[in-house]
């Protein structure tokens, strides 16, 4: 091989213009090309998927050859008002913002969208902060559906357990999910570092467990709403709910909460003492041990903190939007956040960006399941797709033919297996 | 660019060592033979006529055996399943029933012919090392080859060891097979070689005055009447002086002393067994032995990575046994690892945050609850000019440094705090030869201001260089104590654990 | 050979096992024995003195096997103090794993006498039961065996149920044959294995990652599909045919196990035939040699000529095959329609077997019968309104599995190179 190829190469890529070198750059595979893509690629078989269970709009399929426009403009019709409604339900409706600026309308409607946007983005940043500090110190925490369902069951107990003045019960409220989560943590943490068990089985494990615990807890008496039969708990002292903005806004104090808890993840990850110790640990535990670092203390400490932070991602759940317990209280917000650090590519404040993006999916979706009839479930799958596309770049380069660049990889050092 | 233009032949019953220091690309090199890795440009050619190998598959169709330097055995399978791999005997046509007994008797019959003996029904993970070399020696038989390659296959071996894999090599040779043989050491090419390549960085290297036209000459390859001095110059590339340049040494207290240590290897198998050491600050203790012989064991046992099971550890008097690393960091030792890349440093951190890696909580780079990133850049950078480490910029990630640059940030940061004792595991292994001598000039400055230093390696050379005494190691004990003084070849027997009598009185 | 001179040298001792006082038997003596006095004591005082019929048929008729229910409650806690007293007392090595299994049969025992006191259990019911539970986990567990033995994680076989599971109910309600939905059950789950064998091989994704991605992906896909087309028009695409249930003369005459295996489905003798193909296939053939070379040492395997991706791909694709048969239990013969979500986490019950079962078919099998019964014996105890809450004994699969990873009961390991993706250096 000569030498000289690759400096001519150099010298041609200085004489290229600004404009050019940006160009470049932007059909590189950098990270930000890559989500945006993925997002794309998502939105696009999530098209098809509605396109094939629309019977009227598969009709027209059935002529296809004979008048193609039929099925092309039904097929178009449906999915542009499928995502637009998704726009509309987690953004704004043009609509209600020019009635609120006509004064037709109010404020409240036409801010809604965001409000909605935000309620369901909020548990799922503490989640997501979970996986994603876990994954920075080498642990794969897939349970934070279990430390988020133990979460809300020791908040949602504190909040109609005992009572409180406002302001101090929702500080107990939220410090006592806090805490039932970092023990569902602390249990998986404690086997990996005294027993070397493996944190992702465990886990698994133990979000069901929590599951079936808090089915069986809402059926005991002194929890369970005495009127009731079914399994639901009594009620939530409004004194330990998060203060909401005005009905019909749901919005509440949470996603403030979210925000400052996410800037403590990024000191602690980055600038503290025990930040440095779990990422040495994460990247290269024999190193760590041999530096003096206790890796065992720090998988139980890193276990602790992300499961009291999924666990807080309940109490956010159960104080903000739900008012009592059922057996669905936790919904799927341990998962959705396992998705949402993925894409966040485990740094706090994109895990916060990518809550954000997901909340507003499940926001517009309820809005596309009322207006188009096209199932919420669809939501879930463009979930499930876009975080498939970000894990895997290489496939994302090969479909758009895109110029090699440094991504972010995505938590390269977890690929251990068990 | 591991690999630059070489050009290599081998010919039917000789055997043709391939010379090079760590690192100049001879694996490389072989692992495109066998098919592992693709070559950019260049042809292989197989008596005469061109092959392309895509995968290990078309190597071994071709007759080509390799016993990787990294055994390729399945440790949870037993000897005769390891070597009928990929080559089974079986019956019931398109079921595959693996037919045992005849792969059985393959294995004994191979095993035989050549005088490896090997157990067929042994699990490999309970077998000791130099069986598991003649295990993969006789897989690479059992498939018909005609030319096998051994990767550095006396690394892990005794003298004597080698000595016999050296006459099962020129046996194989004799039979007609033949043998290339990648190693580092000099000694033992001179042993058997019949001719030999030499390799550095990437490139074959002949003497100056080599009449690479001459006929019966294969171009690149010198003859193994090449003095040992010339060979080891062409191997690096300019006369190396193995001597390193130091005072007498002025012995003062007793710094560390170990006495009735007893460690248990990862298996629970005996690796320290009762040993007995003193170093004495201003002084270097080197530690000669063959890999493998408990020198990690003892080393990890005094750095508190690994539990003792009797016996005391004392650090100018205070027990260090049972204390955490840590604790023992702190008590003023500093450890360079053996393995680098491993225990040594984080790669994906940046140089400022390995240079901290055991001091992050500690004022002034940071306390037990935040870091100071300003005094971490700031003594980075001073250490970055100190030690002479080639990077970028002290906010690059150590991974995309060179081995050597890599191996003086551990060094820079274990000697960048006042220390008692110094514990240096192959302080130079994988690192160029301007980064060993820097590395070995800093262990002795390190001793000349009155630190007691003990020095762990596998090259006997470097003990002898660094070294005012050396302990021998062997099979966990420590047989004698020698002055470096003392003929290699006596060492050597010693590695070997003979003890003479001469070992003996200088005890 | 001439040996090494090693004449002042002894030969390295090996150091005998760590002689700790609080070895494996000695801990697992004392666990034994402490459950016992749990269930001699308390499940004893608790238990009504009455009778506990265990009848030999499917509901109460029939001849029984009867017992006091408080003096077998004690009795059988008192065999499981001895079994963990012969334990601590120090018993040959090879009786370990008996007296293990004889003590917990007896804690077992020893609770069930307790719940029937007074009211009655039908065995046949109840082992049928436990099998058809145990089904799709050992369908599911056995495709973990297929991908992990040979390298690749498998945490996706709860999306390839639902698969399996909405493929039979979709294409054989469409088809109305119940052959052509169980072909469609093994489409789906080689659909979901398809994206986890491309995407943990070729694109080298983390392999949970993977997993856990695509159970949320088959769970909107087929939740999103369920109620676009089945729930708006079930006839039409949601009333899939049932599986018949075949009886084998003569030997479904066989007291107990008659009934419960000669008159059955063909899934089940599929999942019992495959547990033994499978064990035959991994320890006695090439196929299984280099599949456990594979997931053990790929390295090694690619320098003896094997295709170590080829390899892996074709066991996660067999994996889908076997996985989406498990995912048509729940349409063809449990329920007869599709629902949203209906798997229920069973594949991460399939996966506790699996590893329960230390990454064996036969393992596997022992630990889905055992994960099976425990859920059979929940829906018993809440159907007679026993004070033992179901949902304790729903946890069961979930904590054995805990207790055996952490190695408080002898050491679970998986094969060493799972989840570890192959690339060439």
């Amino acid at each position: 091989m000569t030498t000289e190829a690759p400096e001519k190469k150099e010298e041609q890529k200085k004489e290229e213009s600004f404009l050019g070198l940006f160009v470049h750059n932007l059909w590189s595979a950098n990270t930000v090309t890559v989500t945006i893509l993925s997002i794309f690629l998502a939105l696009l078989i999530g098209a098809i998927l509605i396109v094939v269970s629309d019977s009227a709009v598969l009709s027209t399929f059935s002529y296809f050859t004979a008048r193609p426009s039929d099925a092309l403009n039904a097929s178009w019709d449906l999915i542009s008002r499928a995502y637009a409604d998704l726009f509309k339900g987690a953004i704004f409706d043009p609509a209600a913002v020019q009635a609120w600026f006509n004064g037709t309308g109010d404020w409240k409607t036409a801010l809604n969208p965001l409000s909605e946007t935000l309620t369901y983005a909020a548990p799922l940043v503490f989640t997501g902060l979970s996986v994603a500090l876990a994954f920075r110190g080498g642990l794969f925490n897939i349970g934070g559906q279990g430390q988020a369902v133990i979460g809300c069951l020791t908040a949602g107990v504190a909040g109609f357990a005992i009572g409180l003045p406002a302001g101090l019960h929702l500080v107990v409220a939220l410090a006592a999910g806090l805490i039932g989560g970092a023990l569902w943590g602390f249990v998986p943490g404690l086997l990996k570092a005294r027993t070397g068990a493996h944190e992702v089985i465990t886990t698994i494990m133990l979000n069901y467990t929590a599951t079936l615990f808090l089915g069986w807890l809402i059926l005991q008496s002194g929890v369970q709403d005495p009127d009731r039969t079914d399994a639901v708990s009594k009620t939530i002292e409004s004194t330990a709910g998060l203060p909401a903005l005005p009905q019909p806004l749901r919005v509440h104090l949470g996603i403030v909460l979210a925000v400052i808890v996410t800037a403590g993840v990024a000191w602690l990850v980055n600038r503290s003492s025990f930040g440095f110790e779990l990422r040495a640990v994460g990247a290269n535990p024999p190193a760590a041990k041999t530096a003096g670092m206790s890796v065992g203390g720090t998988y139980i400490k890193l276990m602790v903190v992300a499961g009291g932070l999924a666990g807080l991602g309940g109490a956010v759940q159960v104080l903000g939007t739900a008012d009592r317990l059922t057996g669905q209280v936790a919904g799927n917000i341990g998962f959705d956040g396992l998705l949402v650090a993925l894409l966040g590519r485990n740094k706090p404040w994109g895990t916060l960006f990518a809550a954000i993006l997901y909340g507003g999916l499940r926001a517009g979706g309820n809005l596309m399941q009322v207006d188009v009839g096209v199932s919420l479930e669809l939501v879930t799958v463009l979930q499930a797709l876009i975080v498939i596309f970000i894990a895997a770049p290489a496939l994302v380069k090969t479909i758009f033919q895109l110029r090699d660049a440094r991504t972010a990889r995505l938590g390269a050092s977890m690929a251990k297996g068990w | 660019m591991a690999n630059d233009h070489i050009d290599i032949t081998v010919e039917p019953g000789e055997v043709h060592a391939l010379l090079g220091e760590n690192g100049a690309g001879k694996s490389t090199l072989m692992n495109q033979l066998y098919g592992l890795l693709q070559p950019d440009e260049g042809e292989i050619l197989v008596d005469g006529e061109p092959k392309v190998f895509r995968s290990p598959r078309d190597a071994i169709a071709a007759g080509i055996g390799m016993v990787h330097q990294h055994f390729m055995l399945v440790p949870v399978f037993t000897v005769a399943e390891n070597i009928a791999l990929g080559a089974e005997e079986v019956r019931g046509g398109p079921l595959g029933w693996l037919d045992r007994r005849r792969n059985k008797r393959d294995v004994l019959e191979t095993s035989q012919r050549y005088g490896l003996p090997v157990d067929p029904d042994a699990l490999v993970e309970n077998l000791p090392v130099g069986a598991q070399q003649r295990v993969e020696i006789v897989k690479a038989l059992t498939r018909d080859v005609d030319l096998l390659i051994l990767d550095e296959p006396t690394a892990v071996l005794t003298p004597q060891e080698t000595d016999e894999l050296l006459a099962v090599m020129r046996s194989l040779a004799d039979t007609g097979k033949s043998i290339v043989f990648i190693t580092h050491k000099l000694r033992e090419v001179k042993a058997i070689a019949d001719r030999i390549t030499v390799i550095r960085r990437g490139r074959t290297v002949v003497p100056s005055n080599h009449p690479a036209a001459a006929p019966n000459r294969t171009k690149g390859s010198v003859s193994p009447d090449t003095p040992t001095d010339e060979l080891a110059a062409l191997m690096v590339g300019r006369d190396v002086s193995l001597e390193v340049e130091k005072t007498p040494a002025e012995p003062g207290r007793e710094v560390l002393k170990v006495s009735g240590l007893i460690v248990d290897d990862d298996r629970g198998v005996r690796a320290v067994d009762h040993v007995d050491l003193v170093v004495r600050s201003g002084e270097v203790l080197g530690i000669a032995g063959v890999q493998g012989n408990g020198q990690t064991e003892l080393v990890e046992a005094i750095m508190g990575l690994r539990e003792a099971r009797a016996g005391a550890i004392e650090l100018e008097e205070k027990s260090l046994t049972g204390r955490t690393t840590k604790q023992v960091l702190r008590a003023g030792v500093g450890y360079v690892p053996e393995d680098r890349s491993l225990d040594g440093v984080v790669k994906d951190f940046t140089v400022a945050e390995n240079l901290v890696l055991d001091l992050y909580d500690r004022a002034p780079f940071g306390n037990s609850f935040a870091l100071n990133p300003k005094a971490i850049a700031e003594s980075a950078r001073e250490r970055v000019s100190q030690f002479d480490i080639r990077t970028p910029s002290s906010q690059s990630t150590v991974g995309t440094l060179s081995g050597g640059n890599q191996q003086k940030v551990v060094v820079a940061r274990e000697m960048s705090r006042p220390l008692k004792l110094l514990i240096a595991a192959q302080p130079t292994r994988g690192v160029d030869v301007g980064s060993i001598e820097f590395i070995h000039n800093q262990i002795i400055h390190e001793r000349d201001v009155g630190t007691a230093v003990l020095v762990v390696s596998s090259e006997l050379d470097e003990v002898v260089g660094l070294a005012d005494r050396i302990a021998v190691m062997y099979r966990g004990r420590i047989l004698a104590i020698v002055s470096p003084d003392m003929p290699r070849e006596e060492i050597g027997l010693l590695m070997a654990g003979v003890v003479t009598q001469e070992a003996e009185d200088t005890e | 050979m001439s040996r090494v001179s090693t004449a002042t040298v002894e030969d390295l001792t090996e150091a005998t096992a760590p002689d700790r006082f609080w070895n494996r038997q000695r801990r697992l003596g004392v666990a034994l024995v402490l459950i016992g006095l749990i269930a001699a004591v308390i499940f004893g005082s608790l238990a009504e003195s009455a009778t506990a019929r265990f009848t030999i048929s499917e509901d109460a008729e029939g001849a029984a096997l009867s017992i006091n229910g408080q003096f077998g409650a004690i009795l059988f806690g008192i065999v499981a103090v001895a079994a963990g007293g012969a334990l601590l007392a120090g018993v040959a090595k090879r009786w370990q794993t008996l007296l293990l299994c004889l003590g917990i049969v007896a804690f077992v025992l020893s609770f069930l006498c307790w719940q029937v006191a007074g009211k009655f259990l039908p065995l046949v019911d109840t082992i049928s039961g436990s099998l058809e539970l145990a089904l799709p986990l050992i369908l599911g567990a056995l495709a973990g065996v297929l991908c992990e033995r040979s390298g690749v994680v498998n945490v996706a076989i709860e999306g390839q149920f639902l698969m399996g599971a909405f493929g039979a109910a979709l294409v054989g309600t469409l088809a109305t044959s119940v052959w052509a939905g169980l072909i469609s059950a093994v489409v789906g789950g080689v659909i979901i294995a398809s994206l986890l064998a491309v995407l943990a091989i070729r694109f080298l994704v983390d392999q949970v990652v993977v997993g856990i991605v695509l159970n949320l992906l088959a769970l909107g896909v087929t939740g999103f599909l369920y109620e676009r087309l089945m729930q708006p028009d079930a006839l039409k695409y949601n009333s899939p045919p049932r599986l018949p249930e075949w009886r084998i003369p003569g030997l479904a005459d066989i007291p107990v196990i008659g009934p419960v295996l000669f008159e059955s489905n063909l899934l089940v003798w599929l999942a019992l035939a495959l547990v033994v193909v499978i064990h035959l296939g991994l320890t006695r053939t090439r196929w299984g040699l280099r599949t456990r070379a594979v997931g053990e040492h790929p390295t090694a395997a690619d320098t003896v000529g094997i295709r170590v991706r080829g390899l892996r791909y074709m066991n996660v694709l067999l994996g889908g095959v076997v996985a989406g048969a498990g995912g048509a239990y729940f349409t063809l013969v449990s329920t007869g329609a599709f629902n949203k979500n209906m798997t229920a986490g069973a594949g991460f019950i399939a996966l506790a077997a699996l590893i329960f079962g230390r990454w064996t078919p036969y393992g596997a099998l022992g630990a889905a019968l055992f994960f099976g019964f425990a859920q059979k014996l929940a829906n018993y105890l809440s159907a007679v309104g026993s004070p033992v809450p179901n949902q304790f004994l729903n946890m069961l699969p979930y904590i054995a599995t805990i207790i055996a990873v952490a190695g408080l009961v002898g050491r679970v390991r998986a094969p060493a190179a799972d989840g570890v993706p192959y690339v060439k250096s």
